[in-house]
């Protein structure tokens, strides 16, 4: 039987902040039910209750609406506590931990219209130098062919492929238009903006294969800008690099 | 403000006007008002078109469209199949159209300029030449942006947020765009000066800021959104008009490449400060939408509910506070673009506060109700409709405004819900609770019922069925602009969720059929109105003839009381106009 991975809720989470994510957006919502059915029984129960045939004279004195006020003041305490006690901590978690070069694996993705490019430094561990310049239809990075560095780096075109529970950097740029990567299961987005990298990271719980998408507009081909997330077991992954690096090594310009 | 009611008096010895100058070049705040309103409720009807054929690509992805497809252009829908060029520019052009040639107009500039002067009983409104201006400023930018789909490669298609650098790279349709904005956004700016000079200056005797009509402060605050929003936008419509003609880079970094060509531009732009400016507009731009629509419903449900509003000051204050924070919130639109903490948590912490006002105003609407004798006409239901959905859009916006949450949520479906339940069952819903409201005050007659309570019923089911799937789509983590979701495994499990919204959509078209007849038939067969003031109202608009006549007010009104007098006890009927002094 096929696992159930999307529905019409929260799909899987495998990311290990989107527990405290989905729990958020649950909790908010149970909160958003109950105050709007409250609310909802009052405010129908006044149409039924003072429609002119059953009220035929209205009341001039303003009602003094005592619970209205508690209730206000109870949606301020909630909304205060969500914020600072489950909003606030996670987007800093998410912002400002950004795990060492050296814990993690690092990952530079550039969106283009309309496909992800997904560059690994190569068993060097360092990544060539880019710039648009070098940019050409077997350069889609615009590695600096002089750099060294870039000799052993490879690229692999809208397939992400990361070891399992290990933390994961990607720093993201774009090279034409803003895109933004989103992955549903992982409880992320985050905007690729031309001219700038941004770092973010974040680290999974389960391996299979998921969809990467495109949430910002950026043209004619943004419906089909469609990545795929392949997390692996680390044995399972080193095979893939492994396979990868040979290739590179046979043909040394392959981009 | 005496300066004013003597300078037409001077006048009014009945000099007759030529047809263009009384219904064409008319600088009667009415007639500009009932023009306003026609053309954005024209416009209402072909941005909600764009929309229902959008929804047959989203519902049936590739299938050509039954009919209507075989009347476009090969190059927008060969074979009846819509190109994806032709989707993006129809969800761009309904999002300007809806919101900037629809609603805006027909809030603030249809409504606004017919009530406002009334309310505050004013012959006209301060600078009647300026309003005139002022539509005569908004038409061009409407027609430009309809004429922009004969643009060479399309119109506009870079969404209603035309995020540079796309929208720099785009077809000439964009250029059009920005022209048509900037003339829209310069007929709201001399609109705005005049709300605010004519509520200042023009109010009558007696009518100080406290007994202004809630509808009258709504506008009031509207206005100084326009006038202190718009600029930075109209700003930002020149530069990237310039990036696009002039070869400037305002918006466009050092090194694009598009398609595998090396961009050649000065570059050194930042695309996000486009973001910055338009989302500086765009924030307020959404109170400008709801603020009208909370004027028109508190009046509507105090005349139908023979109550005083509930917390009139505190109303005042709270749409005030609103009109403040609705400038530092705008970056709540922009978490994920790499913002850090310490912006993020700013903009966050002002976005939940914003909420709270919010809250204020709903549950005064709703403890106005109790104790009323509540009457139910047409323009009722819909106002009343409009709180609740209101309530929704507003709730729905707390995920959003969280960042933890938004990281999910950002850009799907989710959003899309949200801001229609506020604007569309909400802002709209009380604009048509306004047309079947003020109707008789314009026409002399009433609005068929029957057609009315049919129109509504349809709408209010259609607009839910259309709206509350998007939350389960957008949960599901479906991206907006999607021409076609079902390319991911996530928005082929809701495919069915998306197809009900567009039938919703057709449901909800059909519907309007019985508005536009009652519109246009009511105006020659409707019931005749036996007096001037049909809702035994008491704010001042309904103490003028029927419909008013140039200058208004054959005798200037004089005030005495507060707006909402409603069911005074010992009162000798159960409303006491403003006007009148013995209540």
């Amino acid at each position: 039987m096929q696992e159930k991975i999307y529905g019409y809720w929260l799909p899987l989470n495998v990311s290990t902040h989107g527990e405290a994510v989905d729990q958020l957006i649950n909790v908010l919502h149970v909160f958003m039910a109950l105050l709007f059915v409250g609310w909802g029984i009052f405010f129908v129960y006044c149409l039924i209750r003072f429609r002119q045939s059953a009220n035929p004279t209205a009341q001039y004195e303003p009602i003094h609406a005592k619970p209205a006020k508690y209730i206000e003041i109870g949606v301020i305490v909630f909304e205060a506590v969500l914020l600072v006690g489950l909003s606030m901590p996670v987007w800093s978690d998410f912002k400002d931990a950004l795990p060492s070069e050296s814990e993690a694996l690092t990952v530079h993705v550039m969106g283009e219209q309309f496909a992800w490019n997904v560059q690994y430094p190569g068993k060097d561990g360092v990544f060539g130098r880019k710039a648009p310049q070098f940019v050409t239809p077997e350069n889609l990075l615009g590695l600096d062919p002089d750099d060294p560095n870039g000799k052993d780096d490879f690229n692999s075109i809208n397939n992400l492929h990361i070891p399992v529970g290990r933390p994961i950097l990607i720093k993201l740029t774009s090279k034409d238009v803003i895109h933004s990567f989103k992955v549903p299961v992982l409880r992320l987005t985050q905007d690729a903006i031309p001219g700038q990298e941004i770092p973010f990271w974040f680290n999974t719980t389960r391996t299979g294969n998921f969809d990467i998408a495109c949430a910002q507009l950026c043209g004619l081909g943004h419906y089909r800008m469609r990545g795929q997330l392949h997390i692996q077991s680390q044995a399972d992954f080193d095979a893939w690099l492994a396979e990868q690096e040979v290739e590179e090594s046979d043909d040394e310009f392959s981009f | 403000m005496s300066v004013a009611h003597e300078t037409h008096d001077d006048h009014g010895h009945h000099v007759e006007l030529p047809f263009w100058r009384k219904y064409v070049f008319s600088t009667d705040h009415k007639v500009i008002g009932i023009q306003y309103a026609v053309t954005a409720l024209f416009f209402l009807l072909f941005g909600f078109t764009l929309m229902m054929m959008m929804r047959w690509q989203l519902a049936y992805p590739g299938q050509p469209m039954p009919l209507i497809g075989t009347f476009f252009s090969e190059a927008n829908m060969p074979g009846g199949i819509m190109v994806p060029e032709f989707y993006n520019q129809l969800g761009a052009m309904h999002g300007t159209i809806m919101v900037f040639l629809g609603v805006v107009p027909l809030a603030v500039g249809g409504f606004g300029n017919y009530v406002l002067p009334l309310q505050v009983g004013a012959p006209d409104m301060s600078f009647p030449k300026l309003n005139m201006a002022s539509y005569w400023v908004f038409l061009p930018g409407g027609l430009i942006m309809l004429a922009s789909f004969y643009a060479e490669g399309g119109a506009a298609q870079s969404g209603w947020t035309s995020y540079s650098p796309l929208s720099n790279t785009a077809p000439a349709g964009q250029t059009w765009w920005l022209i048509g904005m900037i003339f829209l956004i310069t007929s709201s700016l001399l609109g705005s000066v005049n709300f605010i000079v004519t509520t200042i200056q023009l109010r009558v005797e007696g009518l100080s800021f406290f007994r202004l009509p809630f509808f009258t402060w709504a506008q009031f605050v509207t206005a100084f959104l326009l006038l202190l929003a718009f600029p930075p936008l109209e700003a930002a419509g020149v530069m990237q008009l310039m990036d696009r003609v002039a070869g400037s880079s305002f918006f466009l970094p050092s090194g694009l490449v598009i398609s595998g060509q090396l961009l050649d531009v000065a570059g050194g732009g930042n695309p996000l400060l486009w973001q910055h400016l338009f989302w500086f507009l765009a924030h307020p731009e959404v109170y400008v939408l709801i603020l009208p629509a909370l004027g028109i419903v508190s009046e509507i449900i105090t005349v139908n509910s023979r109550r005083p509003l509930w917390g009139y000051r505190t109303l005042v204050y709270s749409i005030i506070s609103l009109g403040f924070l609705s400038f530092i919130v705008w970056a709540h639109h922009m978490f994920m673009t790499g913002m850090g903490t310490a912006m993020s948590n700013f903009f966050q912490t002002t976005t939940m506060i914003i909420s709270i006002p919010s809250v204020i105003i709903l549950t005064a609407l709703a403890l106005s109700l109790n104790g009323g004798s509540i009457r139910f006409p047409t323009s009722m239901l819909f106002a009343l409709a409009f709180i609740p959905m209101f309530a929704i859009g507003g709730l729905t916006g707390l995920p959003l405004g969280l960042t933890a949450a938004d990281l999910h949520l950002h850009d799907t479906y989710y959003v899309i819900a949200h801001f229609h339940y506020v604007v569309a069952p909400g802002t709209v819903f009380a604009l048509l609770a306004g047309v079947y409201h003020w109707y008789p005050k314009v026409t002399g007659r009433k609005m068929n019922e029957a057609l009315g309570k049919l129109h509504f019923w349809i709408s209010l089911i259609g607009i839910n069925v259309v709206f509350m799937p998007m939350f389960f789509v957008g949960m599901a983590g479906v991206s907006r602009r999607l021409y076609d979701q079902t390319q991911y495994a996530y928005g082929a499990q809701v495919q069915g969720l998306t197809a009900m919204s567009s039938w919703g959509a057709w449901f909800l078209g059909a519907a309007q059929i019985f508005f536009i007849i009652n519109f246009f038939w009511s105006r020659k067969n409707g019931e005749k109105v036996e007096s001037d003031n049909p809702w035994n109202a008491t704010t001042l608009e309904w103490a003028t003839p029927t419909p008013p006549p140039h200058g208004n007010f054959p005798e200037v009104p004089k005030v005495y009381r507060g707006p909402y007098e409603y069911s005074v006890p010992g009162a000798k009927s159960d409303f006491s106009p403003q006007h009148v002094e013995e209540g």
